[in-house]
């Protein structure tokens, strides 16, 4: 019956795809999660009032983050193309687009982490400090522990984004699912094959928020 | 064992600047609850944070058990904190952890081996009463259960201090009475030494053996609490003793009554302390023949014994009378006789 609803679709090649979606995102999201609560960290502590405050250091950090955050994504993988080049070796396949994943998305969560620190309450922090915990202990023990639900539906929002960073990552060949509806269905006319790969993101789409969605409900004990 | 010498705090905003703590001199002895009331903004909150540096000082010196904290560099003050506990008006507790987690926290920053931080952590539990409630998370207790974990939190590393900034303001009458009997409790038991600031008069009776009365970042009156009650000096003090005893003049409304006595006397009992209490009514109805009806009063109960005024009414044998005074008078109760009819 799939052979006939979708006769130009090729479900092995179609499965190398998603499987190609799902590692590209997965290792985006990782590297974009490390970068974005280093990013985010640092605009929280540099911040005016905050324990490492320090105006140029939180100027350069601002600037960064709102600079990659305000290029349109398909511009910013052209604009990479040299440095994936020198990074990769290569400026095709899945590997060759996490660094423009990863710059891409980064900025975006290092917001989402400043947000999430600043909804802290500064008393708990207040409370650490008097019982005389150092900066690592405040930061690991109080800041990122009470901020998780926050940190994790950030994630969810930002995993949602790259999927789709993803597909633009396709049309100039990255691999994955954009990829395939790009060249097995758009360029070549067939139609099937684009709607197979729309529902397909959808789903994974889908799959992203309902665990982002779970874990952050686990997590919130307020 | 505190010292607390030529504190000045000032902060600096664009436009203004402001002397939150004004060359704040005080002593503060081993063993006592020493209470610091004050208006809004008169302070109490700088000064509280002064002592474990939360807030810089921008003069002055800071001395608990000889160590001078004003003195010490960041790694030395972070040592001195723990032993120094504090509580806040709103808990800041984790929410992330349960009750046992956060009463454990202390523990870990202060390095204690992960045996010793169940079996401390237990004992605490037990010393605040939350025994039963050790794995709720803090949202769902309710504000009295989570000013008991702040309190054991505060407690972990054995402190030899323990700051109060308005522990008790978020919290219902009755529920401010336990809280504030389970600081007796502890200052009794483990002979720490506690400062407590506050902006309500009936916390300061109930627990504190001196207070401090502060306004615009000076202290204007201190000593003994009855003392304090019974002599305020200041119009501040008199203000804050009003909120606990009433306007003094309400005592004469009993004068119409006072006019009316046919027969017997009318006498103000004034407590001040010490070992006098409210018993001694029923004492002089027993041991002498008269009779004693009281008429109006108002006695409040403090740490170092009842203070206020009680007007009673006693009649019976003028001999009897006589030796019945006599006896209030041996006692520390002042007596006064109003009427003589
Ligand atoms: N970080 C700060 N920056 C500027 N001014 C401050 C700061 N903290 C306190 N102040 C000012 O210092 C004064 C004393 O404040 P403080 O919080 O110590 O008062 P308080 O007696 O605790 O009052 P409350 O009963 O309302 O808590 C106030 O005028 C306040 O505006
Ligand atoms: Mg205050």
């Amino acid at each position: 019956m799939l052979k006939t609803l979708f006769p130009n679709v090729n479900w092995f090649d179609l499965l190398i795809a998603t499987g190609e979606t799902f590692y590209m995102t997965i290792l985006a999201l990782i590297g974009t999660l490390i970068f974005g609560i280093i990013l985010g960290l640092l605009l929280y502590l540099t911040a005016p009032g905050g324990i490492w405050q320090h105006k140029t250091l939180n100027f350069i950090v601002a600037a960064f983050v709102n600079i990659f955050r305000a290029i349109p994504f398909l511009i910013l993988i052209l604009l990479l193309i040299p440095f994936t080049n020198f990074l990769i070796g290569t400026i095709r396949g899945q590997n060759a687009a996490l660094p423009a994943l990863i710059i891409g998305s980064a900025p975006f969560y290092a917001r989402l982490v400043e947000i999430g620190l600043r909804e802290v309450d500064k008393g708990v922090v207040e409370a650490a400090k008097s019982m005389g915990a150092k900066t690592s202990t405040i930061i690991f023990k109080v800041l990122l522990k009470e901020s998780t639900p926050a940190l994790v539906s950030g994630l969810t929002v930002t995993a949602i984004a790259l999927i789709s960073y993803t597909a633009v990552a396709g049309v100039i060949g990255a691999g994955g699912l954009g990829d395939f509806a790009y060249f097995h269905g758009f360029v070549r006319q067939d139609f099937d094959v684009m709607f197979v790969c729309t529902v397909l993101i959808v789903i994974i789409v889908f799959i992203f928020q309902f665990i982002g969605d779970a874990l952050t409900n686990k997590l919130d004990k307020r | 064992m505190i010292s607390i010498q030529q504190l000045s705090k000032v902060f600096k905003t664009n436009t203004t600047t402001i002397q939150a703590v004004d060359d704040l001199n005080l002593r503060i002895d081993k063993g006592e609850i020493f209470g610091v009331i004050g208006y809004s903004g008169a302070g109490k909150s700088t000064f509280i944070r002064l002592i474990n540096r939360l807030e810089e000082p921008t003069a002055g010196d800071v001395i608990i058990d000889g160590q001078e904290i004003t003195a010490l560099s960041k790694n030395q003050l972070r040592l001195s904190r723990q032993e120094i506990g504090m509580i806040f008006q709103h808990f800041n507790l984790l929410w992330s952890r349960t009750v046992r987690e956060n009463i454990a926290l202390p523990l870990e920053i202060a390095g204690v081996s992960k045996e010793e931080r169940i079996s401390r952590v237990d004992e605490l539990i037990r010393l605040v009463g939350l025994a039963g409630r050790e794995d709720a998370y803090p949202s769902q207790l309710s504000g009295g259960q989570k000013q008991r974990v702040g309190i054991a939190r505060a407690l972990a590393n054995k402190p030899k201090v323990l700051l109060c900034d308005e522990a008790t303001s978020a919290l219902d009458p009755e529920t401010t009475d336990s809280i504030l009997s389970l600081l007796v409790d502890i200052n009794e038991k483990l002979g720490l030494t506690i400062i407590l600031i506050t902006h309500e008069m009936h916390v300061i009776q109930k627990i504190c053996h001196r207070v401090a009365v502060m306004e615009g970042g000076k202290i204007v009156e201190q000593g003994e609490v009855v003392d304090v009650f019974s002599h305020p000096d200041k119009a501040v003090t008199k203000k804050f003793v009003e909120q606990v005893m009433g306007k003094p003049d309400k005592d004469i409304t009993e004068e119409a009554f006072v006019q009316s006595v046919e027969s017997g006397k009318v006498l103000r009992l004034h407590f001040v302390g010490e070992t006098a209490n409210q018993a001694i009514i029923s004492q002089v109805a027993k041991k002498f023949d008269v009779e004693i009806n009281i008429i109006q009063g108002n006695v409040k109960q403090t740490q170092s014994g009842a203070y206020g005024s009680l007007f009673v009414h006693v009649t019976g044998e003028e001999t009897e009378l006589e030796q019945a005074i006599n006896y209030i008078t041996s006692t520390s109760v002042e007596v006064e006789v109003k009427t003589d009819a």
